[in-house]
């Protein structure tokens, strides 16, 4: 069936400049689509000592924050479900917080000033998340007074759950809290940087070596 | 709104390079550029509104037959000669990047034209071509034989 014009047809304008030709037309596209708002949710990777972190916001604030590990297609999944499916690929929209982070792990920043969206947090999460932020750099919480200071004493375990789903974590500080006794506890990005967090801040002292 | 549309950043991942690759043979490289951009917005505004279980390629290809028509009547009605216009073209483009195939399919009539790119290019089954231009999926056939029937002549002089 096929002869040489549909060949030359399917092989497609200049073949051999077109093969990721619209590369910069994209570059030019994501551009304007941050410059003009267009987006619901941008998101971009940000440098960490933990590897690259994915940051997503809405015009409100910071919504998310997912460390290396963690699925990017499940999370950007999670987003379009949950938020809007209008999501982008915008680095310049969340210049502000990739530099109050790189301050941040440098030493040099002790509060983070972007502004947040709360709406992945729940109503009761968002109760112990909220007294989380309010803990000073430095210091740190119990579960249990967390847990009380969201109107639920005796619920240290469920301000755990909210705590190790916090979907923003290092910004929202759920590493300032910690069990009763000074243990670590629990931490929805793992115990080493739990540890690593609070050695940054100065409240836990680094394990002596040699 | 619908549960599974994916985020339209992978949407356009997906689809960036068969839109791209449609619009450079329906319209040319220089037009191109501009009718991608205006393509990808108006997809990004209607967005959210789309069912979850849309043929998301036939669908955002409709929207750049739209651009690519509205690209060719803006050029029509600057007025330049088409010979003039070829000839200006041609020389815009990179050297060596002449392209007689694809310049005479940009000479075609619109619905041939976009008949041609879309199976072509895009690779799309008669039935999404009829989408696309909004016709029936015969008059579609029709359109994509007559289109490949004077691409044939004009070639072969």
């Amino acid at each position: 069936m096929s002869d040489l014009l549909e060949e030359q047809l399917r092989r497609g304008p200049s073949a051999a400049h077109t093969e990721g030709g619209s590369t910069a037309a994209l570059e030019l596209l994501l551009e304007r689509i941050g410059s003009e708002d267009l987006a619901d949710v941008v998101y971009t990777e940000l440098d960490s000592p933990f590897g690259p972190l994915q940051a997503a916001a809405t015009r409100r604030g910071l919504v998310h924050l997912a460390f290396p590990e963690q699925d990017r297609g499940e999370t950007l999944a999670l987003l379009a479900r949950r938020i809007s499916p209008r999501i982008v690929r915008a680095p310049r929209r969340l210049e502000q917080l990739r530099r109050e982070l790189a301050q941040y792990f440098e030493g040099t920043r002790r509060e983070f000033e972007v502004a947040l969206d709360w709406s992945l947090i729940g109503p009761f999460a968002t109760r112990v998340l909220r007294r989380t932020a309010s803990i000073p750099y430095g210091g740190h919480l119990s579960y249990a007074e967390v847990a009380a200071a969201a109107g639920s004493p005796g619920g240290a375990r469920a301000a755990g759950n909210a705590l190790g789903s916090n979907p923003i974590p290092i910004v929202i500080p759920c590493h300032r809290v910690l069990r009763a006794g000074g243990a670590l506890g629990g931490y929805g990005g793992g115990l080493e940087r739990k540890r690593l967090l609070l050695e940054l801040e100065g409240a836990l002292t680094p394990p002596l070596s040699g | 709104m619908s549960e599974a549309l994916p985020p339209f950043q992978t949407f356009l991942e997906d689809n960036r390079e068969c839109v791209w690759r449609f619009l450079r043979g329906s319209v040319g490289a220089v037009e191109a550029e501009d009718c991608f951009q205006e393509t990808f917005i108006a997809a990004l505004r209607a967005y959210p509104r789309l069912r979850a279980d849309s043929n998301l390629r036939a669908w955002v290809l409709t929207i750049a037959h739209r651009k690519a028509l509205d690209a060719h009547r803006a050029r029509s009605l600057r007025a330049v000669p088409s010979a003039r216009a070829h000839e200006l073209q041609g020389r815009r483009e990179e050297p060596g990047e002449r392209d007689p195939v694809w310049e005479a399919v940009r000479e075609l009539p619109a619905r041939q034209r976009a008949a041609v790119a879309l199976r072509y290019i895009a690779d799309l089954p008669h039935r999404d071509i009829a989408v696309a231009i909004g016709c029936s999926e015969e008059a579609a056939r029709r359109s994509l034989h007559e289109g490949l029937t004077r691409l044939r002549k004009e070639l072969a002089r």
